[in-house]
């Protein structure tokens, strides 16, 4: 047994959370992806503790749940910026100038595509096709979504969140 | 509670009558359905464009006159017209708005709803006449469509498995578990012709047939829907606005070969399309419609859905039931074929959202109707996520056969910004380009080969003369390298040496002896890799070698990049002749790469430039010229 199971991870609701989580899919067959999606909604992202109690408690070794994780794009070992800024990259976008956009936001923001800013406010994505198409380019910031952008455009959104952070 | 099929008909029947003013100008409505019903887009184009915010200032103005009763606000999918959404269509008027805004409501309820006048600047293409032709002329854009995977999209509201009974929903269904042997259903598939929509286009009834034939008790159907090709959003658009098309045809290919469990494997990028989809399967399982006893007929099909996590090669037929099993994402050779050993190591099918969309029409009208469309060797119609540099972004329908020139041009709405047409990209990063000369040829799965593309799900996405094709393959061979999943080496390293030669090129470091290593690369690669993504990685590179072999040689000899795309090879020249002088130029460069005043003539230092083009944004007398 190793120190850290006994541990809470996270907060207690975070860890009920998660054990609720895995709870639920213990037993049916390919649970393991389904676990993995929903403890990343929990924690905002898979520090290893998770993984290794989720490996414990499906009893599944602990290199095939990293395996799994370092596998798909949408699991993140990293934690992500509370404003999480993706640029899609599909192919209408890229036509239209995504290009141009991503270059905005990382001089924007002072940071590279994968990484988070200092402060923990924004993290910067380039994510795959998100079938929006008609609105080429596209930015999601968490759930809210910017068409027909432009690179002028860039420097309004992030200063929307900035401002909405200093007002809260 | 389990239905049996004359509560069904009964359901069928009431909502039925319900909905008719939707097909009938003259409808006077139910007491239950209506006198009038706004059809509001919510899929994810429309909704991104507000146009849930529309829905409820809708539904609180109704409520608020008192008209809940009347005026029925009904969220639907995708109409297809996704660059002038968020659309909001009226019945039993039959007017299309569009580019609505939340703003837009009160006039649409007072005007309209209210007092019975269409707001005429809102019809689409009814703007002034110099505008019109500018705009979208609706007659165009659905008059050339046929729509048979997209039936349902815009016509009912996709959360409501009454209104998908009502367009003779789970009929098909009923008709097979009924009327018809399993065998009876797979002659009938193999004897529509039908072929898979996800890309491969191999014949679906002889797939079906390969897994009935099976004689193992545990089988499994399986629905592709991980969408992963850029641009490509017709299975979304399925998913989204008509969910129960899908679990019906699953649960009739499930009937049809033996099998009592059914995936649909969806990517987690589509929210909206999970969500429709868990609710359909609710709704579904409520009625007896999926479940151990479907209908009173004693035959069982229970359906999950498995969300993806952002791998493109889960859209490959073997590396997504192993992801369905919990693994990473990882393909393996065929055979064994998923038909023999799939899914837990047992017979499975996997089939696309489009090509299960088609089933439930084709058990219902007979395969000679769904013969008589399209080509010789593809029947029926398909859809294209058409994007781009093109007018009516959207999703259009129709039959196979019809040419490109009818998409780009017709349904299209051409090119914008007086720009030309140069070539359109089919199929992803496992097609190719099309070009101009080639806009005539019939569109089918066998033509598309011939051209060095392919269908592909269907995504089209249409270039001008500002697209560099280098820069193209070299986009498309990233999207490649950063997807292989890693395990044969054909794929894993040829692609990643290949972006390396198309990057050289792209810099303006490549050798004419490096269009031959790419050309021999690229065979090497189709030929050796395991799976489809390596075996067509290749292809977007080949086909811009085919048709644009010129500007592959403009960047390797003249050191230029003819659309002005490639950065290192763009230079950036103020003209004397026409420049004031005013020294605007200099003022926004950011790296103080531009010299002179009003005695001496500006000039640009090539080699602190780093061509970001703001010189010759900001010239007001366009002085600067890039490329001269």
């Amino acid at each position: 047994m190793c120190d850290n199971c006994t541990n809470i991870i996270g907060t207690q609701e975070q860890f009920d959370a998660l054990n609720a989580v895995i709870a639920k899919h213990k037993g049916t067959r390919g649970a393991l992806i389904p676990v993995l999606h929903e403890a990343q909604e929990v924690y905002g992202y898979l520090p290893m503790e998770v993984q290794r109690e989720i490996a414990e408690q499906l009893e599944i070794p602990l290199a095939e749940v990293y395996g799994v994780v370092s596998f798909y794009a949408q699991f993140s070992i990293n934690p992500k910026g509370k404003y999480r800024v993706n640029v899609c990259m599909g192919t209408a976008c890229y036509v239209k100038g995504s290009n141009d956009i991503l270059d905005e936001f990382k001089q924007a923001l002072g940071i590279d595509v994968g990484d988070c800013t200092e402060d923990g406010l924004f993290s910067l994505d380039a994510c795959r096709c998100i079938g929006a198409c008609g609105l080429a380019p596209v930015v999601t910031v968490n759930d809210e979504v910017f068409g027909k952008l432009e690179a002028e455009d860039v420097e309004g959104i992030v200063e929307k969140f900035k401002a909405l952070e200093a007002e809260a | 509670m389990i239905k049996s099929t004359a509560d069904i008909a009964k359901i069928r029947k009431a909502k039925h009558e319900d909905l008719m003013i939707r097909l009938d100008k003259d409808a006077k409505g139910t007491p239950e359905g209506g006198r009038m019903h706004l059809m509001v887009c919510a899929g994810t184009g429309c909704t991104s464009s507000k146009s849930l915010k529309i829905i409820e200032d809708l539904e609180a103005r109704v409520q608020k006159a008192g008209l809940a009763d009347e005026v029925k606000i009904v969220k639907t999918g995708c109409f297809g017209l996704c660059a002038q959404g968020p659309i909001v269509m009226v019945y039993p008027d039959q007017t299309m708005y569009t580019l609505v805004t939340p703003e837009d409501v009160d006039e649409i309820f007072e005007s309209h709803v209210v007092g019975g006048v269409p707001v005429a600047r809102l019809i689409a293409g009814a703007d002034d006449a110099k505008a019109i032709e500018e705009k979208t002329d609706g007659t165009d854009f659905f008059g050339k469509q046929m729509r048979v995977a997209l039936r349902n999209c815009g016509a009912i509201d996709p959360e409501c498995i009454d209104e998908y009974l009502a367009r003779d929903g789970y009929l098909a269904l009923e008709k097979c578990i009924t009327e018809m042997e399993p065998e009876d259903v797979i002659d009938l598939m193999k004897a529509s012709q039908l072929r898979g929509r996800g890309g491969a286009g191999f014949p679906t009834g002889v797939k079906w047939g390969f897994a009935a034939s099976q004689q193992q008790e545990e089988k499994y159907v399986c629905c592709n829907a991980d969408e992963g090709d850029p641009g490509a959003f017709m299975d979304r658009s399925v998913l989204e606005g008509d969910p129960h098309s899908i679990i019906e045809a699953m649960a009739i290919a499930g009937y049809a070969i033996g099998a009592s469990q059914g995936y649909i494997y969806v990517r987690a990028e589509y929210p909206i399309a999970v969500q429709r989809l868990s609710m359909a399967i609710e709704q579904a399982y409520k009625y007896g419609l999926l479940g151990s006893d479907i209908l009173g007929k004693g035959f069982k099909f229970d359906l999950e859905l498995r969300l993806g996590a952002g791998a493109f090669v889960c859209g490959e037929e073997t590396a997504l039931m192993t992801s369905v099993e919990g693994k990473r994402g990882e393909p393996r050779p065929r055979p064994p074929f998923p038909a023999v050993k799939g899914l837990f190591g047992q017979p499975t099918i996997l089939n696309n959202v489009e090509t299960y969309a088609n089933v439930p029409v084709i058990i219902l009208k007979a395969a000679e109707w769904f013969n008589s469309i399209g080509t010789e060797k593809a029947k029926g119609t398909k859809v294209f996520a058409v994007g781009g540099k093109i007018r009516n972004t959207g999703l259009v329908e129709i039959p196979m056969g019809t040419t490109l020139r009818e998409i780009v041009y017709e349904i299209g709405g051409g090119i914008p910004k007086g720009k030309h047409f140069k070539a359109a990209q089919t199929g992803g990063p496992s097609g190719g380009c099309i070009p101009a000369s080639e806009m005539d040829t019939p569109i089918d799965y066998d033509n598309l080969i011939a051209l060095g593309s392919m269908m592909g799900s269907g995504g089209l996405i249409v270039m001008d003369e500002d697209t560099c094709m280098v820069d193209l393959a070299k986009f498309f061979l990233e999207f490649t390298v950063d997807e292989s999943c890693g395990k044969c080496p054909p794929c894993r390293i040829g692609t990643k040496r290949m972006l390396e030669i198309v990057t050289r090129i792209t810099e303006g470091k490549g050798t004419l002896e490096d269009l031959d290593k790419l050309e021999i690369l690229a065979k090497n690669i189709k030929n050796a890799a395991l799976c489809g993504l390596g075996q067509t990685a290749p292809n977007p590179v080949l086909s811009t070698m085919k048709y644009f072999r010129d500007e592959y040689i403009a960047h390797v000899v003249d050191k230029k990049c003819p659309a002005g795309v490639c950065k290192s090879m763009v230079r950036f020249v103020i003209f004397d002749d026409t420049c004031k002088r005013c020294g605007i130029c200099k003022k926004n460069c950011p790296t103080g790469a531009i010299t002179g005043d009003r005695e001496h003539p500006f000039v640009i230092d090539q080699d602190k430039c780093i061509k970001c083009g703001v010189c010759m944004e900001k010239c007001p007398f366009k002085s600067i010229l890039k490329n001269a």
